[in-house]
């Protein structure tokens, strides 16, 4: 299963490495992070996502529960919480008519575009990681240039 | 506020934490912390490598509960230290590793003996601190002593730069402090506790797994009190062994790749374990899968993390092992359970047992080492601390010397070091120097830091290093009998070095013990001896340790004696 993990930690150097590091001498995976610091400048909030079963994910939550340095860690039901990821896409423009279907595409996933040229156009694009994945798959037949992705924020919804 | 350098502050907080040794080696960038040892109290014992001061300082720790202190210098001084530091981390030692560091300016210059030793110990250490500034160095020593002897014990690192040391600032030693993200202890479990008492008491065949938790928390006398108020069988993991006397009608020994036969046995027996203080490894339970279809687990812990790690457990005790223990003996007493008669349970342990000790056959020479080490025993006093080294030794100690009171066997049960047994004999012996202490060892392990002979000697610590000697590192030599068409590479010694002569370079004592007689004389001499011992006993190359669980079995298909 995919999990997303918000884990808040204190604000000082090598707290990163030492996230990671975990992530590597345990066995676990990590398919994005993003790390940003909070409202309070003493916390730095971490966002990862990770791919396990039950089991491994309870695991991990353990592990990074028991670091010192953490502050905080919650398994996030993805149900419940608000999560998206920036992505920017600079797509190959070859057709007359490419720069106004792109545009047609990334209006139709609330993308915003950028930097157009004659050969080539910019699609910034904030939303979760499955959309994202999907604008990918319709912009792939113009030819994608280059990607760039933030990795996954997310807050869980009040009241819930 | 009193102004002082960061070294003198390091040493300050230290004695206020009750330090009164440090096991070390200087070098360029400690200077001035060794510089400060002029001005204060603390005995400093100096150590030939820096690998057998960590270890030395985790024998104290283990012994005394309190972390033991090691200094190395930066660079090849640290990473010296690193696997010191691994070991007591496998192992759950409490320990504080201070190491130089190069000034704050050349740190990522790759300066003269710079290591990133905060890096590459992260994975090893319980918490790593690097101070930037003097100011910082009384409140990391306390959080430092702190973290390493609270909740799950475990190694801290203190890397502090050389300007650190050697600067000034007005130092505040705090009583108090906040570690925000560190919760090393819960709340008694007293709902958890009464539903593992009715889940043993509905079990046909329950049995009690003490690991090294129940040692480092001291639960003995909770633990003898359920085991005989519920008529539980104990079984220990390694590291457990000794939790429970092993002397005592109810206790089967340790389980395991080369756990007693009874142990392994009835273990594979049981529907349903009391498991205390232990991580499930695989050394001690073989395949995960194949223990815990059979079994019903109760597992307490202190560390949240380990529940479900290995083993998934039906109902978890989360907290130390010895406050919930002391929960279950009260409850029991309210409920006034007391188990007088033996179930068919109880009946079929102690048969089973009675019929390994019998018929477990034995090495038929003299000095084989099941005669050696219950010679040992016999004339060792109950309270003798004893450490081994890795190898076949170990496993026969852990075979053959039945530990009568709790909490007096300590060995590198979890890293596995070589290397470990003699050092850390020597941290033991600081601790309890009313003691003997004995470092069961073998001829390939004790080459590996056999140069702390110059600390016992120099310092005055008479240890007594027991050395199994077949000239062999007896266990890969096994294991290539056993599983490579005795294809024996890289494991022949070849009586190289002469353990009595290298003994007596030294200033130590050296005997050989190639009889019964011998070996009696030489143990009384030793025991009555104030200076280190060392007694060489030469025996057969070719002895295996029996039983054994191969890698990747289950329990239940011990390898016996043919």
């Amino acid at each position: 299963m995919w999990a997303i993990l918000s884990i808040l930690v204190e604000n000082k150097p090598g707290i990163l490495f030492k996230v990671t590091h975990l992530f590597r001498s345990r066995n676990f995976n990590i398919d994005s992070i993003s790390v940003g610091i909070t409202e309070n400048p003493d916390y730095s909030k971490m966002t990862i996502t990770t791919y396990g079963d039950e089991k491994q994910i309870e695991q991990i939550v353990k592990q990074l529960d028991k670091m010192i340095d953490t502050v905080k860690v919650e398994h996030l039901d993805e149900h419940k919480t608000v999560f998206r990821e920036l992505s920017i896409f600079k797509i190959k423009l070859s057709n007359a008519n490419d720069s106004m279907e792109i545009n047609k595409l990334a209006n139709a996933y609330g993308g915003k575009v950028h930097d157009v040229k004659k050969d080539s156009i910019m699609v910034e694009l904030t939303a979760t990681p499955d959309q994202i994945k999907a604008f990918e798959e319709l912009a792939k037949p113009f030819g994608i240039i280059d990607v760039a992705r933030t990795g996954v924020a997310a807050l869980q919804r009040s009241g819930v | 506020m009193e102004t002082m350098t960061g070294a003198k502050a390091l040493m300050t907080a230290m004695e206020k934490e009750g330090v009164k040794q440090v096991f070390g080696l200087p070098g360029g960038a400690n200077l001035p912390m060794y510089d400060e040892f002029a001005r204060c109290d603390i005995r400093h014992i100096l150590t030939r490598h820096e690998q057998s001061a960590a270890h030395m300082a985790d024998g104290f720790g283990r012994v005394s509960r309190k972390p033991g202190v090691c200094f190395a210098t930066s660079g090849p001084g640290a990473t010296n230290i690193l696997t010191g530091i691994a070991t007591a981390q496998a192992d759950s030692s409490p320990m504080i590793a201070v190491t130089g560091q190069v000034p704050v300016s050349m740190i990522g210059k790759d300066a003269f003996q710079e290591s990133d030793i905060i890096g590459m110990a992260n994975p090893v250490v319980k918490y790593a601190f690097q101070p930037r500034t003097a100011g910082e160095i009384p409140e990391v020593v306390k959080k430092g002593f702190f973290i390493a002897e609270s909740g799950r014990p475990g190694p801290v690192l203190i890397d502090i730069p050389k300007d650190v040391q050697q600067n000034e600032a007005p130092m505040n030693f705090p009583d108090e402090f906040k570690i925000q993200g560190y919760h090393p202890w819960a709340d008694p479990d007293i709902v958890n506790v009464e539903k593992a008492i009715d889940m043993l008491l509905h079990a046909e065949k329950p049995i009690i797994l003490a690991g090294g938790g129940t040692i480092i928390s001291s639960a003995f006398a909770e633990l003898q009190s359920i085991a005989e108020t519920l008529m539980l069988p104990v079984v220990t993991t390694f590291k457990g062994k000794g939790a429970f006397p092993e002397n005592h009608p109810l206790s089967l020994g340790p389980i395991g790749m080369h756990g007693h036969a009874e142990a392994n046995k009835m273990m594979s027996e049981a529907d349903c374990v009391l498991a205390i203080g232990t991580r499930f490894s695989d050394r001690s339970v073989g395949t995960f899968e194949a223990f815990e279809k059979r079994l019903k687990i109760i597992h307490m812990d202190v560390d949240p993390a380990e529940i479900g790690k290995n083993q998934t457990a039906q109902i978890a005790v989360i907290g130390d092992v010895r406050v919930n223990l002391r929960v279950m003996v009260k409850l029991l007493l309210q409920r006034v359970i007391k188990k007088s008669e033996e179930s068919p349970w109880v009946k079929h342990v102690k048969e089973t047992k009675s019929y390994w000790k019998e018929n477990l056959k034995l090495h038929p020479g003299e000095m084989g080492a099941a005669k050696i080490l219950r010679k040992l025993r016999e004339i060792l006093p109950k309270e003798a601390v004893v450490t081994t080294e890795v190898g076949q030794h170990q496993m026969w100690a852990s075979l053959f010397y039945d530990v009568i009171q709790p909490g007096t066997f300590f060995s590198s049960t979890g890293l596995g070091t070589m290397g470990w047994g003699f050092p850390a004999a020597i941290g033991a012996k600081v601790a309890r120097p009313d003691v003997p202490v004995v470092d069961i060892a073998g001829d390939g392990s004790f080459a590996m830091t056999e140069n702390s002979l110059a600390t016992a000697v120099l310092e005055d610590i008479p240890v007594i290093v027991f050395v199994l000697n077949n000239s062999t590192l007896g266990m890969v030599a096994q294991w290539q009998r056993t599983f490579y068409d005795r294809r024996m590479i890289g494991v022949d010694q070849k009586s190289c070095p002469d353990y009595v002569k290298l003994a007596e370079s030294y200033g130590a004592q050296g005997i050989r013990a190639q009889s019964m007689d011998e070996l009696d004389k030489a143990i009384r001499t030793a025991i009555s001896s104030d200076v280190a011992t060392v007694i060489d006993i030469p025996i057969d190359p070719e002895e295996d340790v029996l039983p054994f669980v191969a890698p990747g079995t289950s329990l239940a298909d011990m390898i016996l004696p043919s």
